[in-house]
């Protein structure tokens, strides 16, 4: 009652003219400019040394990026990290779920696996699995009565690749079994109690309602650690897997040209990381937005993947 | 079946209507002793309702009646049944996890935070258990899920996501949910405290309808009017023993007790 409702009040013309006269003046920002400046010149002072330095030898460089030898390396560098990566995540995923289990031998035998596995350097673990035949000589199956089933000497089984995919997925799957467990930590307990209450089994808990709920959770980190693993498939070149470093090696110990090669190698590294990088980036963009109101068919048809869906069955 | 469920009602004095039979319930942590001895029935059909403040061990006692909390002492029979155990002499066996399952599967709950699974439609929500545990063809499963959303007038989210509801939609699908199992009793924790004041009517109807429909309902809350009108029994908890029961009506217009007239004072 007698207060003025904004559309009510006038501004009288004078007014209005004293404000459309008014300019603003941005605040002067030295420390930026000298700064930008700074940093110009240096970016300027790299590209030139890069450019004119000889040593470098782009065309030299240029000359080996595909070369025969660096694509197979490559190649295999690609292989084991999606051999590696995809045992990890089995691996990883069963360790995860002992750690949850309502057993306490369960949960300290996975907590013992992550400690080891992720406690001693890769390089070691690498090292160790290839060297395994100095610990057992030979693998066989005795049994009473049956005498030896099957007998095979390590050295003929214990490749490099091999002991490459054993050792690097096994410390692998310690560091993704933290991530699976704490995606499974992450999931509300009443979900696990509502499916409880409708009588569905602890197993079928875990396949259908926990572990599908954990994915949004799992999956960016995953991706972190795909690209981390990536670049540690570069240790097999300590027992000789022929990967992306090793035959860059094998080539500059032939012709000493060292740095041409390792910049072919870093060029390939870098395009496969910037790769894996702009998909993780789609992926987290989707399973971020687990606050949206739809949601994306992408994560509906991993989540389905995921659940080894029963439902059409 | 119906041997054991007899030979229990002549052990137990189990009366022959009885949907839930509790005797001498106790429920301990460690130290600490959550139920010190509950005497509670149940009629077949029936709606109890049970008030008390937070801790009195109302929530823990329900519980207990699908057996996911184990009991320490005494005994708790659904449809004059043990939940979680076989009872050969004066033995009581735990039973194994498929057999539990299929017996809480009877038994339908309701939550105070809803819990529907969060990354399945209502549709999937619904049919979940039923296909999964029951293994109940998905057509089939389908049909049913729809009468049941008709019943608690949700038929156009199916394919929605529980975020993409309201706390009180969320709950009556839940309560859907829970039917799609054709449990035996229903069973309550507070299902309107986490709403927004004017969505705690639309979970009450549906509550309502179901009681009028004759199913068997116990029933933790803090509505009192839901209590007086809906309800058969009510029940005052108070530090983990019933302090007083009676007709709703009569217990909330002259409480015996004088904790049950200082907690009505308080809530009403």
């Amino acid at each position: 009652m007698g207060v003025a409702h904004p559309t009510e009040i006038g501004v009288e013309p004078g007014v209005a003219a004293a404000v459309s006269r008014l300019t603003v003046v941005p605040q002067r920002r030295y420390g930026i400019w000298v700064g930008t400046a700074f940093a110009l010149l240096l970016a300027f002072l790299i590209i030139r040394a890069f450019a004119s330095n000889p040593a470098f030898a782009w065309g030299t460089a240029a000359g080996y990026l595909f070369h025969p030898s660096i694509m197979r390396g490559l190649g295999n560098t690609l292989v084991l990290t999606v051999i590696i990566m995809a045992l990890a995540i089995v691996v990883g995923t069963v360790i995860a779920i002992m750690r949850v289990s309502p057993s306490p031998v369960l949960r300290a035998f996975a907590g013992v696996y992550v400690w080891f596995f992720r406690g001693v350097p890769a390089l070691i673990q690498l090292i160790f699995w290839f060297n395994l035949s100095l610990l057992v000589r030979e693998i066989s199956l005795t049994l009473p009565f049956l005498g030896t089933l099957f007998s095979v000497r390590t050295n003929d089984f214990m490749t490099p690749f091999f002991s490459a995919v054993v050792a690097l997925s096994l410390c692998e799957a310690g560091y993704m079994a933290e991530i699976i467990r704490a995606g499974i930590k992450s999931v509300p307990t009443g979900q696990a109690e509502a499916a409880s209450a409708l009588g569905m089994p602890y197993r079928m808990i875990l396949k259908r309602i926990t572990l599908p709920q954990a994915m949004r959770f799992v999956l960016p980190p995953t991706g972190n650690e795909a690209i981390n693993l990536l670049k540690m498939t570069s240790l097999v070149t300590f027992i000789a897997v022929d990967d992306l470093f090793y035959t860059a090696q094998s080539i500059y110990a032939r012709t000493f040209e060292t740095i041409p090669l390792l910049i072919v190698v870093a060029f390939w590294y870098l395009a496969v990381v910037s790769i894996l990088s702009v998909g993780q980036h789609f992926l987290e963009r989707h399973f971020g937005r687990s606050d949206t109101r739809r949601e994306p068919l992408t994560m509906r048809a991993l989540r389905n993947l995921v659940s080894l869906r029963g439902i059409a069955r | 079946m119906s041997d054991v469920k007899s030979d229990n009602r002549a052990r137990f004095g189990v009366p022959a209507d009885s949907m839930v039979f509790a005797r001498g319930v106790r429920k301990t942590y460690g130290s600490l002793e959550v139920l010190k001895g509950v005497d509670f029935d149940v009629p077949e059909g029936s709606v109890a309702c049970i008030i008390g403040p937070s801790g009195s061990g109302k929530s823990t006692f329900l519980r207990c009646i699908n057996h996911l909390e184990k009991l320490s002492g005494g005994i708790l029979l659904v449809d004059s049944q043990f939940v979680g155990y076989d009872l050969q002499g004066d033995r009581l066996y735990e039973v194994k996890d498929d057999l539990l399952c299929q017996r809480r599967a009877e038994i339908g709950m309701l939550f105070q935070s809803f819990n529907l699974f969060s990354h399945m439609t209502v549709m999937e929500n619904l049919i979940e258990a039923p296909t999964q545990v029951r293994r109940i063809p998905v057509d089939q499963a389908k049909a049913e899920a729809e009468v049941l959303l008709r019943r608690v007038g949700l038929v156009d989210k199916v394919d929605r996501y529980p975020r993409e509801l309201s706390g009180g939609q969320q709950q009556r699908v839940a309560i859907a949910r829970a039917m799609a199992m054709k449990p035996k009793v229903l069973l309550f924790d507070e299902p309107t405290s986490a709403l927004d004041p004017e969505l705690v009517g639309e979970v009450l109807q549906v509550m309502r309808d179901l009681a009028e429909s004759g199913m068997t309902m116990v029933v933790v809350t803090h509505e009192i009017g839901f209590a007086r009108e809906i309800g058969d029994q009510l029940v005052f908890m108070d530090g983990g023993v019933i302090v007083e029961r009676g007709a709703p009506r009569e217990m909330i217009a002259n409480p015996k007790s004088p904790r049950t007239r200082e907690f009505l004072s308080r809530v009403l």
